[in-house]
């Protein structure tokens, strides 16, 4: 529909059009600055109080993290941990979710309701650490993957998802002899990959992004992750401050920082358009009330 | 004397009972004939036994004196006396402040601004525009926050960072933003807006778009303005979801984000950053009080369901729609 625009409206619009454009470019600002602060050289970086584009362009910086054993021991164990974690939670979610879908299954609404409960109501963080604590999975990367291994959420989503599909489809698969595991296998995950590649992707930030469990779970600093690695490096200013940075450490170079910064956001920048193609599309939102 | 009893007991415990073996061989036929799905839905319902309802079995260490040797089980008793402590200590109210001060600017600032960004978003009407803005404000949201942290020590980096110059300049002062306890709040209600308020448009842009737009004609033949059908129309026609997200966030009041304010806390602003969560972890895994930290954490989540059954109650109460 096309509505006349007064004088008034096309003024407030020019503004609005300036005002959003500004929004987007301040949000953007704190990355173009870390991105060009990580190819700068210190001097640079003392020196100019705010750059986009660095005078002296560096890989010094780079060459420097990737150098030291502990970053890279903590980028190779954060990749890792990732990916299994995220491929574990995936499972577990969608092999909880398949049987919840099913409108007959006996025994489906008390586990349902007992899920939801577990949305509104948790042990806390104490608990939960004396959970792990005894069920020995401290110094392990477990602790970092099973305790949030599904996301009641994303549960009810893909239970609703699995719910939504065509019935036929499963019944005809079943007059050819089909089995449960072999439905849900050959024809349900097949259909629902969009959907999966989701959820994956939110898992994967959420391990990749998560610094409480680490720091909670992991008192070992060689089996720090690259969060916990980011915490210690940019640090500087809290050297006498919550008790698990150590005394003797010596703060790194600004630009050592930036890059440290830039590798840890890196990856979440790759993946981002195909987060926010599902996301924008109201499917996480539409999806829940079901 | 007892024999009678008994023999009188069993004749009509045959005669009502027939239907429970019945059901029971039901449930076997049942079970037998799903037993795959049974066998899928295990890993699942097992997480949530021991990952979720365990930690909940847990809490009952708040009443206890938790010893590590003896376990949950084993422990003593002690009643309510971690939460007489608690609330006797002088580190209650000021942690009840810190954490009230910190929500309500959430609440206060950062909320609105997400609907008034929601708002200027909907009224644009150059696509291309609205899709770059949305795209870029969405990013944050997905960072983690040792990363929002992070930015925030080199842009406030002290004497070198562009922000600390540019708002000591402001000021016409020179302190260190970072460690500065007046600083503190503000710069966490700066780390939320940047981090979620573009996020949380969402929602609200979800709840425009449902508006019935024949509203807007009418109003446009009556003569309304642009922010007089902003006013009249959009407004009340998003007014249900944002009840539901002022409820959601008023449940949320006393959860600070452990990570947030975790991160953010050093040795100089302790006396404001303080907050229930980070407390809970400093007299709990640093200090090792682990039934008092834990009844500090039943208290807050018990006090977020008060308040989450409270505000929807209210809300039905005034007539509005309110989430269950």
């Amino acid at each position: 529909m096309k509505i006349h625009n007064t004088r008034g409206g096309r003024i407030f619009d020019a503004a609005n059009y300036v005002f959003l454009t500004l929004v987007g470019i301040i949000t953007l600002l704190p990355f173009v600055y870390v991105v060009a602060g990580s190819f700068a050289n210190e001097a640079e970086i003392t020196r100019r109080a705010f750059f986009v584009w660095p005078e002296q362009f560096t890989l010094g910086a780079y060459e420097y993290i990737f150098s030291t054993p502990a970053f890279t021991r903590a980028l190779i164990t954060t990749v890792l941990v990732t990916l299994v974690g995220t491929l574990i939670q995936l499972i577990l979610t969608v092999t909880m979710a398949y049987p919840l879908a099913k409108k007959n299954l006996r025994g489906r609404k008390l586990i349902m309701s007992l899920v939801v409960f577990a949305m509104v109501f948790s042990g806390g963080m104490i608990p939960t650490f004396l959970l792990v604590k005894d069920l020995g999975l401290l110094n392990s990367y477990w602790a970092l993957i099973l305790p949030a291994a599904i996301n009641p959420f994303s549960l009810i989503i893909i239970k609703n998802f699995f719910q939504e599909l065509p019935a036929e489809l499963e019944e005809s698969a079943k007059m050819d002899g089909a089995t449960e595991i072999g439905i849900l296998w050959r024809i349900l995950l097949p259909l629902s990959k969009p959907v999966l590649a989701t959820f994956a992707l939110f898992y994967a930030v959420g391990i990749w992004n998560d610094f409480m469990s680490p720091l909670l779970y992991l008192s070992d600093n060689n089996m720090w992750t690259l969060q916990m690695y980011l915490r210690q490096v940019t640090a500087a200013s809290d050297l006498l401050g919550t008790g698990n940075v150590d005394p003797s450490y010596i703060p790194p170079e600004q630009g050592i920082k930036f890059a440290v910064i830039v590798v840890a956001t890196l990856p979440i920048l790759i993946f981002y358009p195909f987060l926010q193609k599902h996301f924008a599309k109201g499917m996480l939102i539409g999806s829940v009330k079901g | 004397m007892t024999a009678p009893v008994v023999e009188a007991k069993a004749p009509g415990r045959a005669a009502t009972k027939p239907p429970a073996p019945a059901r029971r061989r039901g449930f076997a036929v049942h079970f037998a004939h799903y037993k795959w799905l049974y066998l899928l839905l295990l890993p699942g319902v097992l997480y949530f036994a021991i990952f979720r309802y365990g930690p909940m079995y847990g809490v009952s260490i708040a009443f206890k004196d938790y010893v590590p040797f003896l376990g949950v089980n084993g422990s003593p008793w002690v009643g309510v006396q971690h939460f007489q402590d608690f609330f006797a200590n002088p580190d209650f109210p000021r942690l009840l402040g810190n954490t009230l001060i910190l929500a309500f600017l959430n609440l206060g600032i950062a909320f609105p601004l997400t609907i008034v960004l929601a708002l200027l978003l909907n009224e644009v009407r150059l696509s291309v525009l609205k899709r770059t803005v949305q795209t870029l404000v969405y990013i944050p949201h997905f960072l983690s926050w040792t990363i929002v942290a992070s930015l925030s020590f080199l842009l406030f980096a002290l004497d070198i960072g562009p922000l600390f110059q540019f708002v000591n300049g402001l000021f016409g002062t020179n302190v260190d933003i970072l460690s500065d306890p007046n600083w503190f709040r503000p710069l966490i209600v700066l780390q939320e807006i940047w981090k979620n308020t573009g996020w949380g448009t969402i929602i609200f842009l979800a709840a425009l778009a449902t508006v019935d737009q024949d509203q807007y004609e009418a109003a446009i033949i009556d003569g309304a303005g642009r922010f007089r059908r902003v006013w009249h129309i959009t407004l009340p026609g998003i007014r249900s979801t944002i009840i539901v997200m002022l409820i959601l966030a008023i449940g949320q009041m006393l959860n600070t984000g452990f990570e947030q304010i975790y991160l953010m806390t050093n040795a100089l602003n302790r006396s404001v950053a303080d907050v229930f969560d980070t407390y809970v972890y400093f007299v709990g895994i640093t200090q090792g009080a682990y039934s008092y930290s834990t009844a500090v954490g039943l208290f807050k989540s018990l006090v977020g369901i008060v308040l989450i059954f409270g505000t929807n109650w209210l809300s039905k109460r005034f007539n509005q729609s309110g989430l269950f």
